[in-house]
């Protein structure tokens, strides 16, 4: 247990509203990391920090409220969620609103929304409950029948196009069939397959936009001004930053805005120019912290739909940190994927901690119904 | 579907193989973390400094950093070329997206006239890539406030501020200060060749034209560099470093200017030029030539209308008359001739000849008539030289015989660059039998060798080769080269250059120089000099020849009537002088073109330059007359 006994009248309070204390503490301390970090990337911008502030204490309002959602009633809803926002994602294709080259807004007067994120959880949530009705491991039939729970809104995604999240989306579901105990020989069958079915996606499915991405991805060089600029001025970035870095607000890539999307998805190649090979260190042990604070939840849970809900939602927050990384410092393609919780930026964060409020109903819920 | 099984869930097992799962799932984490890190060792440790490098090289750029180029001054210390801080408008056409628009836009802002525009367009032919082309080059205070108010709306259109040359004096001393201007295509093939295109990386014009041309690579100085750091859109944020360039030196001309713009006056309309060199260090104290025009249009890119007047202009301003002009010396070199008959032994200072106005030789008939009609009557060579007698020379001449003639000549400079600090400059023509053959494949014929007696024929020299040969004379065959450049300014003092000089011409006999130019002194004192009239009553005892040069030839026993000729075919005036007789301090020519006689002409413009010379000069001028005191200029 990560939890402190020490003081266990403080963790009664705040177990009574829901609130799970370890997970909080690494949630806070990776935000502050991001702020500072924004603050050097966006110029020194005060205006910024401020907006970034106001969308955290949004986000982790959502965060409380989630966290004060019966378990029971998340199981119960994930069905209806999950179909309302599969035709939500139809209607996003059919009327959605068009902005940055991808229709991925659907446009309700008010407000315009992306459903595609309402799909990060309801996906995992589906797929969880569906699973978790049959003994684990599931039979090969329900984990095909899990599969086009996860393929239906990833094509849809996908096909707006946002490939990022449709990654995202399609590893949340692929990680509760993981965790609910799919056999290995199936795991393997399965990366067969998706091997294959990567020549027809980039023939299909993919935009030219994005085979650039690929293509630049695999080689920089080939168009230094073009498509590769990013890439090759976010790794000057990292590169250039060395071992201790060259401080915070000193960074001459990010500084005088050689790199681009300095303070949303690159943020990453700003803090490792700023803080080196050491502060990257520190930063991923707070993820590590966050994920293990996760996955202790997900193996406390009592039944089967919150351990394989919350070892997703612990997992895709990883594959969120393994993509920003890796593409921006040359590992993978570049995928629209912001820096969990560091990166600036409003959607993503809100998700994010909707994600962590439900993680925290598990891990505080729990005891109660133990109790009871 | 409807799946109603029922089926007892076995929690451990399953909290068992999630656990299993979870923690297989974590090991992956790993594995996927260090695979980053690993990715980001590389990236930050192992290929730092490359990518330190890289780093470096996007923010860092080195610019060059133009030297001041050196000041000019005159031989008092005033300053014939300064540096004046300037305002440009400059266009990088490759950055602006609608040129014509934004000409547009500029012409209603700031009045742009058409010239500039197509000014404009001719040089963004010139430029290479990148770089700005201006459009109007010495902005106003007003265009500079009108435009930095809209700057924001020309994107690509900056005002560019720098020193650029200034020449106080404008027209007085084009010709021999020349001018710079901008660097052209030309200028940049020779500055790689010379491998100097890095020092010229930040530098706008170069020397074009006389002393700023010539002495170019003092002027200029050294490149400077200035390290500085850009963002993304290249705009300087600060410097890093600066290594200062060092300034050109700061030259002290030999030329009076005082004396130039006393020349410009005094020449006015007359086409012609002088030039007047200190007779004792072969040092130009003057080269006009008329007309001239004002360098300072061409700093600041001439426009091609003005230009273009200049080149048709039927004076021809743009030559340098002093150095190019390619005159017959006529009876200017009567001195020399005089000396060379003297010192080959075909005359001495006894022989005497009776001028009878015509001259004939044996079994030809052609007559060579003298420029008195009825002749001089009895002569020697003194007199002739102060008569300027064409009779004696003719004979003279012909004695002496072309070969030897072209070899005392070509001694004492004529045919030959003088090696004056200017590049602009003519070689003249001294004639000899190769040279007509190469040039006409024609025999030298004796009539050719009796014209060139009196410095017609195809005896060519510039007023620059006169002076100069002058100051031999004078100096006794010490040949110096003539030099504008006086020496340098350093730290308020001026650092003398060294005198150039030529082997000297070998003296047989010291006499006959002295008596050469006593009768020079003649032509001015004696009651029969031709230079008498011009120099009534002057204090520093001047010596000197007048001369009178056909342009065309005249028919046989036609007369020469001055009136009737076209203008472009009157007589040059020619005079050669220098003074004071017995110790000379300057030497003088004199070139007049169509202006009719030497005497009547070229003399009393001789006269106000060396008045004018010798004005301030608190000197004790003693008039001496040679024949009382022959010794005194042996020394």
């Amino acid at each position: 247990m990560l939890r402190t006994k020490l003081e266990p009248n403080k963790q009664s309070i705040f177990t009574k509203v829901h609130i799970d204390v370890t997970l909080l503490v690494g949630l806070l301390v990776l935000m502050a990391v991001g702020l500072v970090t924004i603050y050097s990337a966006g110029g020194q911008d005060i205006e910024l920090i401020q907006r970034q502030v106001i969308r955290l204490g949004v986000a982790l309002f959502v965060m409380l409220l989630l966290a004060q959602i019966p378990i029971l009633a998340y199981q119960r809803m994930s069905i209806y969620f999950y179909i309302a926002g599969v035709l939500m994602l139809v209607a996003v294709l059919l009327f959605g609103v068009t902005g940055k080259g991808a229709q991925r807004w659907l446009d309700l007067g008010v407000v315009r929304f992306q459903p595609s994120e309402i799909m990060k959880l309801a996906v995992p949530m589906m797929v969880a409950w569906y699973i978790s009705r049959f003994n684990l491991p599931p039979k090969l039939w329900n984990i095909c029948i899990g599969f086009v729970f996860v393929v239906v809104p990833t094509l849809l995604i996908a096909k707006q196009p946002d490939l990022g999240t449709s990654l995202l989306i399609a590893s949340s579901g692929v990680f509760v069939l993981f965790l609910a105990g799919m056999s290995w020989s199936l795991i393997l069958m399965v990366t067969c397959l998706v091997s294959a079915f990567a020549p027809v996606m980039w023939f299909f499915l993919m935009k030219e936009y994005q085979k650039q991405r690929v293509l630049t991805f695999i080689n920089p060089e080939s168009d230094p001004l073009g498509s590769g600029y990013h890439i090759i001025q976010s790794k000057i970035a990292i590169g250039s930053g060395g071992v201790s870095g060259k401080g915070w607000l000193q960074g001459t890539q990010s500084q005088l805005e050689f790199l681009p999307e300095r303070h949303t998805d690159f943020i990453f190649a700003v803090f490792s120019e700023e803080f080196g090979l050491f502060g990257i260190l520190g930063l991923l042990a707070i993820y590590c912290y966050i994920i293990v604070v996760g996955l202790m939840i997900a193996m406390r849970a009592q039944d089967a739909f919150a351990k394989l809900l919350a070892g997703s939602i612990t997992l895709t927050f990883f594959v969120y940190v393994f993509v920003n990384m890796g593409m921006v410092s040359g590992l993978l393609p570049v995928v629209g994927v912001p820096l969990p919780l560091v990166s600036y930026g409003g959607t993503s964060m809100v998700t994010l901690l909707a994600g962590f409020g439900i993680l925290m109903a598990i891990s505080t819920q729990k005891r109660l119904l133990s109790r009871q | 579907m409807a799946i109603k099984r029922v089926t007892i869930k076995d929690h451990s097992a399953e909290a068992n193989l999630f656990a299993r799962r979870s923690f297989i799932a974590m090991l992956l984490v790993c594995v996927m973390m260090i695979l980053i890190i690993s990715n980001l060792y590389y990236l930050q440790v192992s290929k730092f400094d490359d990518y330190q490098t890289r780093s470096n090289g996007n923010r860092i750029k080195v610019l060059p950093v133009a030297p001041n180029r050196g000041l000019i001054y005159d031989r008092n210390g005033i300053l014939l070329a300064e540096n004046r801080p300037v305002f440009s408008l400059e266009l990088i056409p490759e950055e602006i997206d609608d040129l014509d628009s934004t000409l547009a836009e500029l012409t209603t802002l700031l009045n742009i006239e058409e010239d500039e525009i197509a000014d404009f367009k001719t040089n963004m032919q010139r430029v290479r890539r990148f770089k700005p082309v201006s459009l109007r080059n010495r902005l106003s205070n007003t265009d500079v406030a009108l435009f930095s108010a809209s700057q924001h709306k020309f994107p690509g259109v900056s005002i560019e501020a720098r020193l650029a040359r200034h020449y106080p004096f404008g027209s007085a001393l084009t010709h021999a200060l020349g001018y710079v201007a901008r660097i052209n295509k030309k200028d940049l093939q020779k500055l790689n060749e010379a491998g100097q295109e890095a020092n010229y990386a930040a530098t706008h014009d170069i020397g074009k034209l006389g002393i700023e041309k010539y002495h170019e690579e003092l002027l200029h100085g050294e490149v400077g560099y200035q390290e500085v750091e850009i963002n993304s859109k290249g705009r300087i944020i600060r410097t890093l470093n600066f290594q200062p360039p060092k300034p050109g030196k700061d030259l002290v001309l030999n030329l009076d200017v005082k004396m130039q713009l006393e020349i410009q006056s005094v020449l006015a309309d007359t086409r012609g030029s002088v030039v007047a060199l200190d007779a004792k260090t072969g040092g130009v104290l003057a080269l006009y030539s008329n007309p001239s025009y004002d360098p300072n249009y061409f700093v600041h890119g001439i426009s091609s209308k003005r230009y273009s007047k200049l080149l048709q202009s039927t004076d021809r301003p743009l030559i340098n008359r002093a150095t190019q002009g390619q005159y017959p010396p006529a009876s200017t070199v009567k001195p020399h001739l005089a000396l060379a008959g003297l010192e080959e032994g075909v005359i001495d200072s006894e022989t005497r000849l009776f001028d009878n106005g015509r001259y004939q030789l044996k079994n030809v008939s052609h007559v060579w008539r003298d420029w008195i009609p009825w002749g001089h009557g009895w002569v020697d060579v003194k007199k002739s030289v102060e008569v300027s007698c064409d009779f004696f020379f003719y004979d003279l001449a012909y004695h002496l015989g072309i070969d030897r003639i072209n070899e005392s000549m070509t001694e004492f400079g004529f045919g030959d660059y003088t090696g004056i600090d200017i590049y602009e400059e003519s070689d003249g023509n001294m004639p000899s039998r190769g040279w007509k053959k190469a040039r006409y494949n024609e025999p030298w014929y004796i009539g050719d060798t009796i014209s060139v007696g009196i410095g017609q024929s195809y005896w060519t020299a510039t007023p620059l080769q006169l002076a100069k040969s002058i100051n031999t004379l004078i100096n006794k065959g010490r040949r110096i080269v003539p030099q504008v450049l006086r020496g340098q300014m350093i730290n308020g003092e001026t650092v003398l250059d060294p005198l150039k000089e030529l082997q000297p011409i070998p003296v047989k006999n010291i006499e006959n120089w002295n008596l050469v130019l006593s009768s020079m002194y003649g032509v001015i004192h004696e009651p029969h000099g031709t230079a008498r009239a011009a120099f009534v009553d002057v204090a520093y005892s001047p010596a000197g020849k007048t001369g009178t040069a056909q342009v065309v030839s005249i028919a046989q026993d036609a007369k020469y009537d001055a009136e009737k000729l076209a203008e472009k075919h009157r007589d040059n005036a020619m005079y050669v002088g220098f003074a004071p007789f017995d110790d000379p301090q300057i030497s003088v020519a004199v070139a007049l073109e169509n202006a009719g006689g030497g005497s009547s002409q070229a003399a009393p413009i001789a006269r106000k330059v060396m008045d004018f010379y010798f004005k301030d000069k608190q000197l004790e001028l003693v008039k001496t007359n040679p024949d009382d005191n022959p010794t005194h200029i042996q020394q």
